[in-house]
């Protein structure tokens, strides 16, 4: 049962074999077993999960199920949420409680969906490994010595452990991604400006995107149709985006007739070899399954990284602004006057990596450097996006490996920031370029879960659910789970 | 050596629509302290912004008035500064794109009219505001205004005078009140002034400028620039050097004092707003504003001389306001025998006894229509222009018409030359010395006649069949 899928859980529920509250329960006995070790969760409140899903059934007795009734799903601490805190993972939201719900967050609710609790995170979802959380990092699964990714890695450790059949995250240059990657689930990026951002708490506006971390990619498809949408509270949130059958999309048997595009520039010496050899091997599958493999090239990408970390960090140091003590959150002891309480408050409240970015998008925004930076990233950004357009004139997808390595060390990187930025060296060019990815479990290296990453044009996701899918049915790979969490299946 | 002054100005103009130029917030003036505000524009985690499409169109019409160009697509951008009463660390605003540039506002000079440029209009966002008063060492805020939308109006430094620079913004305040894009109350902050200024002997570069910031009443401007100019030339001529910096006018004091120099000014870190996409409109929707324009008080002054013959002096009195204008003409309309008799009588008699009340034109308990009545009257004779006044008086207490105060107050005007006949009779026999000395030659004597029959007749008697009766009995 932990590990079973949203629509598994779904067909019993319809069926009438588990009641809401009895598949709550379950996964919140889970929780108290296992989050300890984990630190998945930074926030539970049992009660009113239990009356979410007695809701829930109460609902389901007087009209047809809603297209998530009953589902357990677990969101990032970055979805605002009336119920309980929202912090970000950091300590200048020290007390904060939202009084409203992000966009995607009422989606939910409206859909039946029950609420299970605030999932770990790295602050302000600025890492990749979950170790900047201001709660402590959380663990792998797979291995309780490795980081699970980041920065969605509450998340992805609390799906993967089963503790919950799916969550929510957030991908800004693959915190979805990454961690789906590093604890073997599937995370979905959808296109920007598919799902509103409206209550997610801005880390880079421009490439902030929501997105589902789930076992299957039917799962994701499921939430992903629920959550996108156009929102009139979101100017970035697309009226009219073009649209199809989420849950149709992933009924694909086969790829005949795929082209799949394999960048050269994602093969790269350096990387893992055995994430090579799993992520070969995967292609080499969908050759078998009818796809036809075609080698491309992605020229800008070796500068994806560089611009990535002067957008993001340009934009977070304007939208961590609000946070200067006046109105919420943490403000220190007894200052002296505005200018003291405003660099104590933020001293005390921002851990160490936060701070790096807003003093990197400070510097980059700052006059003088502008032109050098900032507007030199943008150029790069629009060149990125025209090799994906080009690329997409000879192929369907994209497939990559999604990290080039698999989980490492807690504590390995962590005093080496450019390192630790590397690891998102697969993921970020999406984001640049507003398009779709998809990360799916594919194999195991040194033990750990592999991933493979599917990219599609803008607003074409079907076409990635279809791949996947397709890889999914072929393989086992999205059936494995950590046997140390097993508990009865 | 002379002196050349060089004036720059911006102004602040609050848009009045319904709701803040991002949130669904109300925008009326005066409420509870943060009572008007919504996670949105108190800049909570998460919560992002949407244009307030009336602002644009507003700020749009704006730019069509002063003959400017607008930019079927302008940006936002994020101008970034820590202030406790800025919730978001940032103002939305417009730097790089603005929606308006490149206009001009004529002013009348005695050297006749001067074409002053408006470089752009840009929209941007209001900040809260910071109380200090009356609460002994803290500091509260109120984030009412926070969000309001505002048009930024920004001038070349063409203005060579404070009396330029006061004929400007005396014009653009008309022409932002007659489009009724804002209230533009400057008590209310509506619309708020900073001027850059400068001085340099004449052919020479541009001097060094100060910024005088925040300014909310035309006769301050004035003061604040005239100061300005005399301590920047005092600092030259004393062999000193003007200092860039932002000052502060004190109205009490009547002096400018540093508010914060050069050296610690801002880096605001412009950036493109990543959370609006850019501004498009299409030139039909700017055509369809432009359809919608009002008459402009530029236009309506020279219609009004050389339709209705009014002076220059009676066309700009009457084209203070739209009201004002839209009154005069309803009351030609309704009296077109003659238009220059109704602008002085609007301007003068009604106008007059409407201060008098601290009332506004669009407050007058006496219709166009009315006026209009009283002045059919004296042209058909049935009472005196003197006696009118009197008339209009008692129409504004008791709002009664024209005809029924005559009647009451027995006031038709005595037009019979057999009455007006035995009163002058009746003047000359009790004034035999007055007529022998006028018959001896002393014509002056002649209006003391007049004066005598009027008063015999309680103003009522004919005024002009008087003057011929009199000239004819006196022979």
């Amino acid at each position: 049962m932990p590990f079973r899928s949203l629509s598994d859980i779904q067909a019993q529920l319809n069926a009438g074999e588990r009641t809401a509250v009895e598949v709550a329960q379950l996964y919140l006995d889970r929780i108290k077993q296992y989050n300890d070790d984990l630190n998945a969760f930074v926030h539970i409140d049992a009660e009113h999960v239990l009356a979410q899903a007695q809701a829930s059934d109460a609902y389901r007795a007087d009209h047809e199920p809603r297209p998530l009734e009953g589902l357990p799903i677990a969101v990032k601490d970055i979805f605002c949420t009336q119920n309980g805190p929202t912090r970000c993972c950091s300590n200048i939201l020290e007390g904060f409680e939202a009084p409203y719900d992000a966009h995607v967050i009422t989606r939910l609710k409206e859909a039946g969906a029950v609420l299970v609790g605030k999932t770990n995170m790295d602050e302000f979802a600025m890492g990749s490994s979950n170790e900047t959380s201001a709660f402590g990092g959380c663990k792998n699964p797979w291995n309780t010595d490795c980081i699970p990714g980041g920065s969605s890695g509450g998340s992805a450790v609390a799906v993967a452990a089963g503790l919950t059949p799916a969550a929510l995250g957030t991908d800004t240059g693959g915190s979805i991604r990454q961690p789906a990657a590093l604890t073997g689930l599937v995370g979905l990026k959808p296109t920007y400006g598919r799902i509103s951002r409206r209550g997610i708490i801005a880390f880079a506006s421009s490439l902030d995107q929501a997105g589902p971390m789930t076992r299957t990619v039917k799962d994701a498809a499921l939430l992903t149709s629920i959550m996108s949408g156009h929102d009139a509270g979101d100017a970035t949130s697309v009226a009219d985006a073009p649209n199809f059958d989420w849950l149709t999309a992933c009924e694909a048997k086969d790829m005949k007739g795929l082209k799949i595009g394999k960048p050269k520039e994602y093969f790269i010496d350096g990387m893992d070899e055995e994430v090579r050899a799993q992520v070969e091997a995967a292609l080499k599958k969908c050759e078998d399954m009818g796809a036809e493999i075609v080698d491309i090239s992605l020229p800008h990408t070796e500068y994806a990284v560089a611009a990535y970390y002067v957008i993001a960090p340009s934009e977070a140091s304007t939208n961590l602004s609000r946070y200067d003590a006046v109105r919420f959150g943490h403000r220190c002891d007894n200052p002296e006057d505005l200018e003291d309480m405003y660099a104590r408050s933020r001293d005390e409240g921002f851990g160490d990596e936060v701070k790096r970015r807003i003093l990197t998008g400070t510097f980059a925004l700052s006059s003088g450097y502008y032109d050098a930076y900032y507007l030199k990233a943008q150029k790069v950004r629009t060149l990125i996006s025209q090799d994906f357009k080009e690329a997409f004139e000879k192929v369907d997808v994209i497939a990559t490996p999604t990290s080039p390595i698999p989980a490492f060390k807690s504590g390995e990187k962590t005093e080496d920031p450019l390192t630790m930025y590397l690891s998102d060296i697969f993921t970020i060019a999406v984001n640049l370029a507003g398009l779709p990815g998809l990360s799916q479990p594919c194999g195991f290296a040194q033990g750990l879960p592999v991933g493979l990453q599917w990219i599609a044009p803008a607003w074409q996701e079907d076409k990635i659910l279809a791949a996947a899918s397709a890889y999914e049915n072929a393989t086992d790979w999205h059936n494995q789970h950590p046997k140390e969490f097993g508990g009865e299946t | 050596m002379s002196w050349e002054v060089v004036i720059g100005l911006e102004v602040h103009c609050q848009i009045n629509t319904k709701t803040k130029a991002f949130c669904g917030c109300s925008t009326e003036f005066g409420a509870e302290p943060n009572s008007q505000t919504c996670p949105v524009c108190l800049g909570m985690p998460g919560q992002l912004p949407v244009l307030n499409d009336e602002a644009a169109r507003k700020t749009i019409l704006t730019g069509l008035a002063i003959n400017a160009n607008i930019n079927l697509e302008s940006k936002f951008d994020r101008k970034n500064y820590f202030y406790p009463d800025l919730p978001k660390g940032y103002q939305i605003s417009q730097f790089a794109v603005p929606i308006v540039e490149g206009g001009y506002i004529d002013i009348p000079t005695k050297d006749g009219e001067k074409r002053l440029g408006v470089t752009r209009i840009h929209m941007e966002e209001d900040a809260g505001k910071s109380m200090h008063e009356g609460l002994d060492a803290v500091s509260h805020i109120d984030l009412n205004r926070s969000g309001i939308p505002l048009m930024e109006i920004v001038s070349e430094p063409d203005m060579r005078s404070a009396d330029e620079a006061i004929a400007y913004l005396k014009q653009l305040h008309q022409i932002i009140k007659f489009l009724g894009v804002s209230g533009a109350d400057m008590e209310k902050g509506q619309f708020r002034c900073d001027a850059n200024v400068s001085v340099r002997r004449k052919g020479e570069p541009l001097g060094t400028r100060t910024e005088m910031k925040n300014m909310n009443s035309f006769r301050f401007i004035k003061q604040a620039i005239e100061f300005e100019v005399l301590r920047q030339i005092e600092i030259i001529e004393d062999g000193g050097e003007v200092k860039q910096e932002s000052r502060l006018w004190d109205s009490v004091k009547n002096e400018s004092r540093s508010m914060r120099s050069k050296e610690e000014a801002h880096d605001y870190r412009y950036f493109p707003e990543p959370d609006l996409p850019p501004l498009r409109v299409t030139q039909e929707e700017v055509d369809n504003i432009k359809a919608g324009m009002p008459e402009l008080p530029n236009q309506l002054r020279k219609r009004f001389e050389t339709e209705f013959g009014l002076s220059a002096y009676d066309a700009d009195v009457l084209t203070q306001t739209q009201a004002l204008a839209q009154w005069y003409e309803a009351l030609v309309a309704a009296h077109p025998a003659n238009p220059k008799q109704c602008a002085n009588w609007l301007a003068n008699e009604l106008l007059g006894r409407l201060k008098e009340l601290g009332k506004d034109i669009s407050e007058s308990p006496i219709s166009a229509q009315a006026l209009a009545s009283l002045l059919d009257r004296i042209a058909d004779n049935t009472i005196s222009g003197k006696i009118a006044k009197d008339v209009l008086d008692a129409m504004m207490e008791s709002g009664k018409d024209v005809d029924t105060i005559i009647d009451e107050k027995g006031l038709k005007q005595v037009s019979d030359t057999g009455a007006i006949d035995s009163m002058i009779q009746e003047v000359l026999d009790a004034n035999p010395g007055q007529v022998e000395a006028y018959k001896g030659g002393q014509d002056r004597l002649f209006g003391f006649f007049v004066g005598q029959v009027m008063k015999a007749s309680k103003g009522k008697a004919n005024p002009a069949m008087v003057n011929q009766r009199l000239k004819e009995l006196l022979g």
